[in-house]
């Protein structure tokens, strides 16, 4: 497994840069993902990743844009907007979550 | 006597039924199946009648026929499960109780959940394949369509049986082909994807069979909406891609009673464990086939293996045991390729489709990521098998856990 360093720590990622351990990620590390992915992050781009954080806590899995939109109530347009072209895997990458799992 | 009440006399209903009526005691447990209609229909051949392949009366059978006779089906709209109490209530009032409840309703294509789709072009330009009314519409566009450009499109995963629009439109370049128009088809492929498929190897082969036949794909597409008075689909990134037909495949849905009975998730699936397939909330409930929430493909095959592994955890957790049992996610399919050709694949959770041979290692005679004549026959007979090996429930002769041997597993890549 991979590691690299992030707002100053070592941490492990997966081969694309996804982090892998849900307990080494902070907020400091999620602002210099983003930064690292182009998202200037505001109050309600942090909302939308701690919603994701909460929820991967409760279900163990990182959830969808549909249900970062039904359950977290942020219209998918608006996610298209804070996080634009690839919303679902910009939110993960931001939050230190598991790539979402390519529905099969 | 004890109850066990199936929801759902389908492909994972029917098979759960059939066998556990052979494993379960008579004079212990009642087993009863409740569906709406008599109809079981062969899904696959969905996919076939809008060519002209399969007549629609080649793809229905009687529930009750299918059905062992000693499981009664009662006909009815579910209204809601009462968890706390172990009963259901229909519509119509009738309240049924369980000691045991297995949701097998399914999924299905719900175009009312894209703005935009259920307009007047519903039926005229605006198709889908993937009812029994709509494929049989479907049969009839094709018939005289003149040509111009046809889009195929994925609104959402997860969607049953991920490879059928990849056959649909390999099977939709043969037809235009065999018609002497395919040069009046302009056809693309859109998916919010990032490629045709979703397992890296297995989108490879498929991204290539795609350009062979000049299908242009259109990657990473999320819909927002169809614009019906523009015939053109709208991305949330605000891409356009115009249509003279579109071959839709709407968001794929479990029933709504499911979320009614607070079972549900946001797509009305119920959550399970992925290796027994319980419900995480009640263990007095479990969900099979495309119903459950599990991360394998939405089709009969994982229905079929995952039923094989799941009555032998029902025994034991009838009895108060610990269910030793664990389901892989094994899905083996043929893909119709067009031309008289499929390909097969055969994978599970953690392994994505690669080539080799199946079901023995070294000879097959099926081979895997490959398009040959004899795995387009497998297909075929395919019908056969579903309806006189499947679903009564009896044995295959291919295990139930996904097996290396056969496979080129250097190869893998990591996802």
């Amino acid at each position: 497994m991979p590691t690299t360093t992030i707002a100053g720590r070592d941490v492990a990622v997966d081969d694309e840069g996804f982090m892998t351990q849900y307990d080494q990620w902070d907020e400091d590390m999620g602002k210099a993902l983003a930064a690292a992915i182009g998202v200037d992050m505001t109050d309600e781009h942090w909302n939308v990743i701690r919603f994701l954080r909460e929820d991967f806590k409760a279900q163990g899995e990182t959830p969808t844009i549909r249900r970062v939109s039904t359950a977290g109530g942020v219209d998918t347009k608006q996610l298209f907007v804070l996080f634009p072209k690839k919303p679902a895997k910009k939110m993960a990458y931001i939050a230190g979550l598991p790539k979402p799992l390519g529905c099969v | 006597m004890r109850n066990l009440l199936i929801l759902g006399g389908g492909t994972a209903g029917t098979m759960a039924a059939n066998k556990l009526r052979r494993m379960l005691p008579a004079n212990d447990w009642q087993i009863t199946v409740v569906d709406a209609d008599d109809d079981h229909r062969y899904q696959p051949g969905f996919l076939f009648m809008p060519f002209g392949t399969y007549r629609p009366d080649q793809v229905t059978k009687s529930r009750r026929k299918v059905l062992n006779k000693d499981v009664p089906l009662v006909y009815g709209e579910i209204d809601r499960v009462l968890p706390d109490e172990k009963a259901i209530v229909l519509a119509d009032g009738t309240r049924l109780d369980y000691d045991m409840l297995i949701i097998a309703t399914g999924v299905t294509p719900r175009p009312d959940q894209t703005p935009g789709m259920l307009s007047d072009e519903w039926g005229v330009s605006v198709h889908e394949f993937y009812t029994y009314e709509g494929s049989v519409a479907l049969a009839k566009k094709l018939h005289d369509w003149p040509g111009g450009r046809l889009v195929i499109n994925i609104v959402e995963m997860p969607i049953k049986c991920p490879v059928a629009p990849l056959e649909f439109s390999f099977l939709a370049d043969d037809f235009f082909k065999g018609r002497g128009m395919r040069d009046k088809v302009e056809m693309t492929y859109v998916t919010p994807l990032p490629a045709a498929f979703t397992k890296p190897i297995a989108a490879q082969a498929f991204g290539n069979s795609l350009d062979e036949k000049g299908i242009a794909v259109e990657p990473d597409f999320m819909l927002m909406e169809v614009d019906s008075e523009k015939k053109a689909l709208v991305s949330y990134d605000e891409r356009e891609v115009p249509f003279d037909l579109l071959v839709t495949i709407p968001l794929n849905m479990g029933a709504d009673f499911i979320t009614r009975s607070g079972l549900g998730n946001e797509l009305n699936l119920v959550p399970v464990d992925k290796f027994t397939q319980l419900s995480k909330q009640y263990d007095s409930i479990f969900a099979l086939g495309d119903a459950n929430d599990i991360p394998a493909s939405k089709a009969g095959s994982v229905a079929h293996f995952e039923i094989d592994i799941f009555v032998e955890n029902f025994m034991q957790h009838i009895a108060g045991k610990e269910m030793t049992h664990q389901f892989d996610g094994h899905a083996n399919c043929f893909i119709e390729t067009g031309g008289g050709k499929a390909m097969l694949i055969d994978f599970n959770y953690d392994t994505e489709p690669l080539p080799g041979k199946y079901p023995v290692a070294g000879i097959g005679p099926m081979s895997l990521l490959k398009e040959t004549r004899l795995n387009h026959m497998g297909k075929l007979a395919f019908k056969w098998v579903y309806w006189n090996v499947l679903v009564p429930g009896r044995s295959m002769p291919v295990p139930a856990l996904m097996s290396m041997s056969g496979k080129r597993t250097d190869l893998t890549t990591t996802q």
